[in-house]
């Protein structure tokens, strides 16, 4: 059916009231025509009010899908769920965040882990989230993101949905065609972006051609550990050209990845010395080169001991990556941004961002053309370039400023139009071509979005089996959309109606997103997840995922003066005290404060909050967390529990009595 | 001397052509009192009351299970609410019973036992006991409410709002923002059976013994009368 923003019949509507006085069925004996009143007094439409029927969730329903959504340069994860679109959770991930306690108490050695040459950086870009997959499907165990300006990975465990590691590339500094993951998480992927010489050190920009590098990242995950394997993981080295979004091959296309690379012309840039600036020194040539690399081939090489040690981790160089064949590129319209496989990973789509086109690789030809040596040339490294009308199956004309692709279970695909504010939908061809109706490789709809789409997410629309059914369209300026918020306004994160066939993909809602600005995001059915209600038993560590012996216990609770001169704390949270109440401390203690809540009630969270010392726990049940600090300040603080708990929340306090020293 | 005692105790013998001949009649009481026994022993792995308490936070509801020797279920949470109304911790209650109630049941099995063999009036004082067992229980029970309930600490944070009460032990009940559903367990209802079949028990055995037990009489006196 189409949904016209048509004003509602008078016919009709006393129709549809006729039909559904029947169904009327509550207290207050509403009926279908209060609702039609209403409508008419707010200006509604029937396609509001069909939108309005398929995102509102009565008090108590829970939604069918979740969006993981990067956070931006808020530096974490938010979590929304669909259609309600809801803000579930926000997950800290490299910004420390007081709600959760996190960097204030709690994951302070898992943000430290990953300050770049150990300087504390307490936030992160967020940028690409990638749920972990069995098979090239989401399996809902871990969540992988990348921080774009230090080039750094964190791995969530979602089963607490906290972040458990972060680690740092020791070769580059800024990151951007990541994280994706091969098609059983075997690695988590991480390509850099702006080149910088190897650990970033210094070189002038003069010296750009010769010691500017290029690399990507293979980081080894453990799934039994749940942390990447620093020791099984490796990079390869490539041009200096800034290689961008990523994507990882599956069936047809297994054992490849794809990156986009912008500035093949490797511009230095220099405006201040009336040079062309960066954006026009990198956009110069009509292409730029579609990265294809052979990650099976370039394990064996890893294993094989054709690596360089660099900066202390194994590096297969650009030369043994040629030599070995596991690089090939292939010109690909230039800036380009977004690359995506398709379901069947038979096809690569290309999106121009500064060409109107997607531009369709087909698998089969890549693997002929590489198979054949059917190659245009080389690049100014040595790299073979595939000839590209061998490669190339289709070219689609979307529109302006064509950015990412997302794909639905009926051989449509979507690519997110940035200059047309718009999300276009388009038909496949080969195997996929028999389930539209439409002829194949076809622009069939383009639907308005407000405004600047960036990234776009489909359920589950990256992975082996696409769900269709939502689509939201994650725009970056909102302009008009919300109620004035001063100059900072909020993203717009649109849901969109792409369950039907045909020519409509009607706006269902937009949920402002106040708080970051999310780039990517992945869209998961919620019932593949096992999210702990409560950690699985009292004294639990979620940094190690396991009982932790020392954990305070009930009946236990004492401050141990050791002979070292440290002290540790061993203290229980329940409604509605802590235990012990009162620590005397002297000036200059090394301290280690343990808390364990003994709770086991569903949602019976408690907080621990000192003042002065800036510290801030979140306390989940079951959880233990240490706490360390110097007791360098004297003074009477008292501490409480930050989390309404209970009636006697205001009394779930202590007092921590720091003396001073003579 | 006393192995007269005895036979008078556990009075007549029924012959076993007899005994086959009238199945009926002198096997249903033993059979009736095998299948209590039955009952109550499996009745020990079933819960003999339950409590669900209701509240607008615990949308699943809290739950307390008790079996005839240990309590089971949310009890640790519930013992956590009630140190606000200055309840005493549930597992201080009935502490005797839950000790002792296995080898209660096992004595009374053996009552059992020893009552099927026995085809006198005496069965019913074996019998008895076990009869009134599921009574004894719950006013076992309702007294440790009322002893708890009618206890509370007068400094309990909720103590203006809650006053001393008496639980429902079994029904509904409520104390502040809880809805209380008391039940009797798979196992209570057991004993029950257990018990009502005693009862026809006794009724089949009467019936089967007590001709024998007069006949033997009047056997005893015939021959003073001569």
């Amino acid at each position: 059916m189409t949904m016209k923003r048509s004003r509602l019949h008078p016919l009709s509507v006393s129709l549809a009231t006729l039909m559904m006085c029947g169904l009327a069925t509550t207290a207050q004996s509403q009926s279908m025509r209060d609702v039609e009143s209403l409508a008419k007094e707010r200006g509604l439409t029937t396609a509001d009010l069909m939108a309005a029927a398929k995102t509102y969730l009565p008090s108590g329903e829970l939604d069918e899908y979740l969006m993981f959504a990067s956070g931006g340069h808020a530096g974490q994860v938010f979590v929304v769920g669909l259609p309600s679109m809801r803000l579930l959770r926000s997950i800290a991930v490299f910004t420390p965040e007081s709600w959760q306690g996190w960097g204030f108490g709690v994951g302070n050695e898992i943000l430290e882990e990953g300050f770049p040459e150990g300087k504390a950086n307490l936030w992160g870009d967020t940028h690409h989230p990638a749920l972990s997959e069995t098979k090239g499907d989401y399996d809902g165990e871990w969540l992988f993101i990348n921080d774009k300006i230090n080039a750094r990975v964190a791995v969530i465990d979602l089963r607490d949905w906290e972040t458990k590691q972060i680690i740092k590339n020791p070769l580059t500094l800024s990151d951007h065609g990541g994280t994706f993951v091969t098609p059983n998480t075997e690695y988590v992927i991480e390509g850099g972006q702006y080149a910088v010489p190897w650990g970033s050190d210094y070189a002038p920009i003069s010296d750009y051609k010769e010691e500017y590098k290029g690399s990507v990242t293979l980081w080894k995950f453990d799934r039994n550990r749940g942390r990447i394997d620093k020791d099984q993981s490796f990079a390869i080295e490539l041009p200096p050209y800034w290689q961008d979004l990523s994507d990882a091959g599956k069936l047809a296309s297994d054992g490849f990845f794809f990156m986009n690379s912008l500035n093949t012309e490797l511009a230095t840039g220099g405006i201040q010395d009336k040079k062309p600036p960066f954006e026009a020194g990198a956009s110069r040539n009509a292409t730029d080169f579609l990265h294809i690399i052979d990650w099976r081939k370039a394990e064996e090489v890893y294993k094989a001991g054709k690596v360089e040690q660099i900066k202390g981790f194994p590096v297969i160089t650009l030369k043994t990556a040629i030599a070995e064949g596991l690089l090939h590129v292939t010109p690909e319209p230039r800036s380009p941004h977004g690359v995506d496989v398709a379901p069947k990973g038979d096809f690569i789509v290309v999106s121009g961002k500064l060409d109107p086109h997607v531009t369709i690789y087909s698998m089969d030809k890549i693997k002929k053309a590489i198979a054949n040596k059917t190659f245009s040339g080389n690049d100014e490294f040595g790299v073979p370039i595939l000839d590209f009308d061998s490669v190339v199956e289709a070219r689609i004309e979307v529109g302006l400023g064509p950015l990412h692709t997302q794909y639905g279970p009926d051989g449509y695909a979507y690519t997110s139009l940035y200059l047309d504010s718009a999300v276009a939908r388009w038909t496949m061809g080969g195997t996929y071509g028999s389930l539209t109706p439409e002829p194949d490789w076809t622009l069939v709809q383009k639907t308005p979005v407000h405004y600047n789409v960036g990234h776009i997410a489909a359920a589950e629309g990256d992975t082996v089996s696409p769900d269709g059914k939502y689509l939201v369209s994650l725009n970056k300026w909102s302009v008009d959309r919300f109620v004035q918020t001063g100059p900072l306004m909020p993203q717009n994160l649109q849901l969109l109606d792409i369950s039907e066939q045909g020519t409509t993909m009607p706006v269902l809602y937009d949920m402002a997103m106040g708080v970051g600005e999310p780039h990517y995001a992945q869209i998961i059915k919620a019932d593949k997840l096992n999210s702990w209600a409560v950690y699985p038993e009292t004294g639990w560590d979620p940094h190690v995922q396991n009982i932790e012996p020392m954990a305070p216990k009930k009946g236990m609770e004492r401050v141990q003066r050791n002979d070292d001169g440290s002290v540790d704390i061993y203290m229980t949270a329940i409604r509605s005290h802590f235990n012990p109440e009162h620590i005397y401390l002297k000036q200059g203690d090394t301290v280690r404060w343990h808390i364990t809540n003994t709770e086991r009630a569903v949602d019976a969270t408690h907080g621990f909050a000192v003042p002065v010392y800036n510290i801030t726990a979140s306390l989940e049940p079951g959880e233990t967390v240490t706490i360390k600090f110097d007791a360098d300040t004297p003074g009477t603080f008292p501490f409480y529990c930050s989390e309404f708990c209970s009636a006697l929340h205001l009394e779930m306090m202590g007092y921590l009595m720091v003396e001073p020293a003579e | 001397m006393s192995a007269g005692i005895i036979e008078k105790i556990i009075g007549p013998r029924v012959s076993p052509e007899e005994s086959a001949k009238h199945s009926f009649r002198y096997g249903t009481p033993g059979f009736m009192l095998l299948v209590a026994r039955v009952l109550l022993l499996v009745s020990l792995f079933f819960p003999y009351w339950q409590m669900e308490l209701q509240a607008p936070q615990y949308p699943d509801g809290l739950h307390m299970t008790a079996f005839l020797n240990h309590l089971t279920g949310d009890v640790a949470e519930i013992d956590g609410l009630n140190h606000y109304i200055g309840m005493r911790s549930l597992f201080e209650a009935a502490q005797l019973e839950r000790t002792v109630g296995v080898f209660i049941m096992i004595a009374f099995v053996v009552m059992l036992e020893f009552a099927a063999y026995i085809h006198t009036r005496w069965t019913v004082l074996l019998v008895a006991p076990v009869v009134f067992f599921p009574v004894v229980f719950l006013v076992d029970l309702h007294l440790w409410m009322r002893h708890f309930g009618l206890n509370l600490d007068p400094h309990a944070p909720l103590s203006n709002a809650v006053k001393p009460f008496v639980p429902t032990a079994i029904g509904k009940g409520g104390i502040g923002q809880f809805v209380t559903i008391a039940t009797p367990g798979t196992g209570l209802i057991m004993a029950a059976v257990a018990s009502i079949m005693l009862v026809v028990a006794l009724f089949f055995h009467r019936r089967a013994y007590l001709p024998l037990v007069k006949q033997k009489r009047a056997a005893a006196e015939t021959p003073a009368a001569n």
